[in-house]
């Protein structure tokens, strides 16, 4: 198989291990003088976006910051829980750089660029340096040292947290020295401003269409360069654990002005969250992966099992993932947690009214922390009353929001009862497809973070999508970007009344005005609900041909539908959320076309995309890595038009082999 | 399409933005389902409003899970509503009865305007935090991390601190509108460890300037902003700040 010529993904020649710091002290440099005459626009202040746009305005460039929210901080990154990967090996148990790439190429399922995670396992460590240099609270043991933990489909402890909030923690640590800059004038910050469209000219990215959210307003903005940090497109099903705001409009902008779309089809279901209670949920909460560190997940032996979980004997529980999985047990990878959970919920083993979910228990670990305290406190013959007091303690200490935030939700004490959990759509690894230096294929147009394809393959291993948001924004945009701005310092910044900005501004416009026009009567969560359902009993945990054929019918259904039927209240020029819901719904519904289409492309099992039609006799992923070891990068052609190009996948220092975590 | 058997009466502030003039509206929620979390039964309101007609109600929202800090409800005369240490959006319609009047509004401050119905504009936050809520360090600056041994207590500290989700239910709880408990607690964080020491005076200073420049309140020990935080972020953090800021004025003289 051969690489499409439309894809050069730049991969600096040379050894792996030397190749990012080769090409880093090699890169073409813009000069400090000409910095501050490049603009850099950055959409999107998660972690990829603030940390891009605080390092590259430090560095002297003039950057705009835009985001839907009210305020950098409240990007969606804020609600990541469990935790950030780096190669320190600070536990003294084996971990290095290799060991963080192999682990992270392993639990891919053999779908990413080998150089590309090399390099994100490279920076790992210098993350947490910085994070700790900004303040950034991170647990630590009575000796002041950094404390760590495991997460799924490694067997080191190389996890750092802030209790369960660490997305919120690095956030904020990035958001300050965002807010610093803006304090400085290096920054102009647009909040509550979404963007609209990508402004290419001659085929470069010049600029973007924005929507003043509070007044409506459509405005223009130039930049040199276009950093796209906005996320992934979880939403697309509806019920995910994303924020309510998480969309995938630009990207899908950008697709649609030349960027491809890699992957589409690979989004990762989480195992561990709170099951639907009813047709009136709009969003679903995860219970961090950190939780399997400590907590055994177990369904009854007996089909249909009325008891109650405590009254359930010992030899009567399935713990069916370290049945399966007895080198990992409980630590497996996402894709398999999830895929085995739905295993034994379909074969009726399922717990709870709805019987769609499984129990994550904590029972044994809090007696096994309460016998650690008690002989810690010098306790002889303490009672076992005493014991699980003081095991509740240490399990408070660790996990006390998430058991808070559970109980909130289902109204059950989980300190006193098993959780109740199933899987739940959470994160996309496919994206805006990049080269090595995270350009799309639009010159001048980057994705960062979850935004782009590049790091996970078909299956990101959990504390991951931290590291690598971080490591896109700090570590990597600052050096890469050079390559291409370092061409552009000749070029003067353009006047927004440039055609290309009146044309796109038009079309943004009519496309404003459309939605108005329509008056129907269904509402745009009606469609985005209808969606949603499509996409996840046809293009969800396990997806087959002839499923995913329907759902590209009945997504094209949907699609006239909604441009007959629904209905936008109110006015552009004013505060308008069902007008910012109708952009990004319409987006998405042309986005689960694609997806399908790549779900029914790819022939084979790899990852969280599961074929039905292809699986080991255990019920495994089974690969076709003669046919299918390639990035489908997607063109846009035109309204459900899209071509193919390929990209190979090259494994010169791992060797493809079956996923094993038996 | 209904939910559950609880039916409510909303009152609810309408204000098309923030040069009128808003009035309470009332609203029925009919066919609620305990289950469903404060928000969700918004969207039912909403969904009907949308149906037969009628504009929806304006309201901040995006987690969902209690941590982005964007949902703002100030109900029943109490920001986030009844329960304590939760958000809006982890509000549960267990915690109402069959039949009641809930009455829902806008955080009110002069330094946060409504932008629209229960919508309000915080940005005063972010310009707190640009006038010293950060580390003067750049990417590429960090040593090892484990080079500095903080100790587990003041780790602890400072994370129970830097927990505030930036909501602004303190402000709203307030009768003074103060903004101290969430000034004071990036203060704090950021004091307690040695990282941030070295530029603890000027925060401390410029943080405080920016506060009052933005039109909000001064502490008067009422505790209200402690009671109603959602993250329980506790009121010792304004005695940490106000020693500092003490310490700052006296030896920097520029208070």
């Amino acid at each position: 198989m051969a690489s499409s010529s439309k894809l050069n993904a730049k991969i600096p020649e040379g050894i792996l291990e030397n190749k990012w710091t080769k090409y880093r002290s090699t890169v073409h440099l813009v000069n400090p003088a000409n910095k501050r005459s490049l603009e850099i626009i950055v959409v999107g202040s998660g972690l990829a976006g603030s940390s891009a746009a605080a390092s590259l305005a430090e560095m002297g460039y003039k950057v705009k910051v835009f985001c839907f929210q009210d305020s950098p901080r409240r990007a969606h990154s804020i609600a990541a829980q469990g935790g950030v990967n780096a190669a320190k090996n600070y536990q003294n148990d084996g971990d290095s750089v290799y060991r963080l790439f192999y682990d992270t190429i392993k639990g891919g399922d053999y779908r990413a660029r080998e150089a590309n995670v090399h390099r994100l396992a490279e920076v790992s460590g210098n993350i947490i340096d910085q994070c700790v240099a900004q303040g950034v609270p991170f647990a630590r043991e009575y000796g002041g040292t950094l404390s760590n933990r495991s997460f799924g489909g490694t067997q080191v402890q190389r996890t750092f947290y802030a209790a369960g909030q660490t997305g919120q923690q690095l956030l904020l640590g990035a958001y300050s020295a965002l807010q610093r800059q803006v304090g400085m004038g290096a920054v102009t910050l647009m909040a509550r401003h979404e963007m609209m469209d990508v402004v290419t000219i001659d085929g470069k990215a010049r600029g973007i269409i924005a929507r003043d959210l509070v007044t409506g307003k459509l405005q223009r903005h130039f930049g040199h360069a276009v950093l796209l940090c906005t996320g992934g497109y979880g939403n697309v099903f509806y019920l995910s654990t994303n924020a309510m705001g998480c969309n995938v409009t630009a990207a899908w902008k950008a697709h649609k002005k030349g960027a491809f779309f890699g992957n589409p089809c690979y989004t990762q279901i989480h195992p561990t969250c709170i099951p639907v209670s009813g047709d009136h949920q709009s969003k679903l909460t995860l219970m961090s992966e950190s939780l399997r560190n400590d907590g055994r997940i177990w369904v009854p032996k007996q089909k249909d099992d009325k008891r109650k979980a405590k009254d359930i004997p010992e030899e009567e529980r399935d713990y069916y993932l370290e049945r399966r999985y007895p080198a990992f047990g409980n630590l497996v990878p996402r894709d398999v947690a999830s895929r085995a959970a739905k295993e034994r919920c379909d074969a009726g083993y399922g717990v709870g009214a709805s019987k769609m979910a499984v129990y994550l228990d904590f029972e044994a670990n809090m007696m096994r922390y309460g016998q650690i305290e008690a002989n810690k406190k010098n306790l002889h013959n303490p009672t076992k009353e005493t014991i699980r007091a003081l095991g509740k303690d240490v399990v408070k200490e660790k996990y006390g929001n998430l058991f808070d935030m559970y109980k909130q939700i289902t109204d059950e004490d989980p300190y006193e009862m098993p959780m109740r959990i199933y899987p739940a759509v959470h994160y996309t690894m496919g994206g805006l497809w990049v080269d090595y230096n995270l350009m799309t294929t639009v010159p001048g147009l980057y994705a960062l973070g979850e935004a782009n394809f590049s790091d996970h393959g078909a299956n990101r291993l959990g504390a991951s999508a931290l590291m690598q948001g971080l490591a896109d924004g700090y570590f990597v945009i600052p050096y890469t970007i050079g390559e291409y701005l370092s061409e552009e310092i000749r070029t003067k910044a353009i006047p927004t009344d440039n055609e290309a900005f009146v044309k796109a501004e038009a079309e943004v416009q009519e496309r404003i005005n459309k939605l108005f026009s329509i008056k129907g009567t269904k509402s745009v969560d009606y469609f985005h609900k209808a969606l949603g359902r499509i996409m996840w009993e046809k293009c969800g945990m396990a997806r087959n041909a002839k499923g995913l054929t329907e759902a590209i019918t009945e997504i094209q259904q949907l699609k006239k539908d909604f441009w007959s039927n629904v209905r936008v209240p109110g006015e552009q020029h004013e505060f308008n959320t069902e007008l910012e819901k109708a952009h990004r719904v319409a987006d998405f519904i042309e986005l689960g076309e694609l997806m399908c289409k790549d779900a029914l492309n790819r022939n084979e099992s790899c990852g969280g995309h599961f074929r039905e039609e292809y699986q080991t006799a255990e019920g495994e992923a089974l690969r076709d890595d003669d046919n299918f070891a390639y990035v489908a990068a997607w063109e846009y052609k035109g309204e459900s038009n899209f071509e193919l190009h390929k990209e190979e996948l090259k494994f010169e220092n791992i060797k493809l082999a079956q996923r094993n975590y038996a | 399409m209904s939910h559950g058997n609880m039916n409510l009466t909303l009152k609810v502030w309408k204000q098309k933005n923030k040069d009128t003039k808003g009035r309470f509206e009332t609203y029925d929620a009919k066919g609620i389902s305990p289950d469903m979390s404060f928000l969700e039964m918004f969207d039912v309101v909403n969904e009907q409003l949308i149906s037969s007609g009628k504009e929806p109600i304006a309201f901040d929202h995006d987690c969902r899970e209690g941590i982005c800090g964007m949902c703002s409800m100030y109900i029943n005369g109490r920001p986030h509503g009844p329960k304590d240490g939760i958000t809006t959006c982890q509000l549960h319609m267990r915690s109402f009865k069959n039949g009641d009047t809930i009455v829902v509004e806008p955080w009110r401050s002069a330094a946060f305007p409504v932008i629209k119905d229960l919508a309000v504009d915080r940005s005063s936050f972010d310009r707190i935090m640009s006038a010293g809520g950060f580390v003067s360090v750049n990417t590429g600056n960090a040593k090892d991390a484990n080079n500095i041994l903080i100790p587990k207590d003041d780790a602890d500290t400072a994370f129970d601190a830097a927990a505030c989700i930036g909501c602004g239910a303190c402000v709203a709880a307030c009768k003074n509108s103060s903004a101290m408990l969430f000034v004071s607690a990036k203060v704090s964080q950021l004091s307690l460890l040695p990282q941030g020491k070295i530029e603890k005076q000027d925060r401390v200073l410029n943080m405080v300037k920016q506060m009052d420049e933005e039109g909000f309140g001064n502490c008067t020990n009422t505790g209200a902003c402690e009671a109603e935080c959602p993250k329980s972020i506790s009121l010792e953090n304004i005695a940490r700040m106000n020693r500092e800021y003490l310490g700052a004025s006296f030896t920097q003289n520029k208070a």
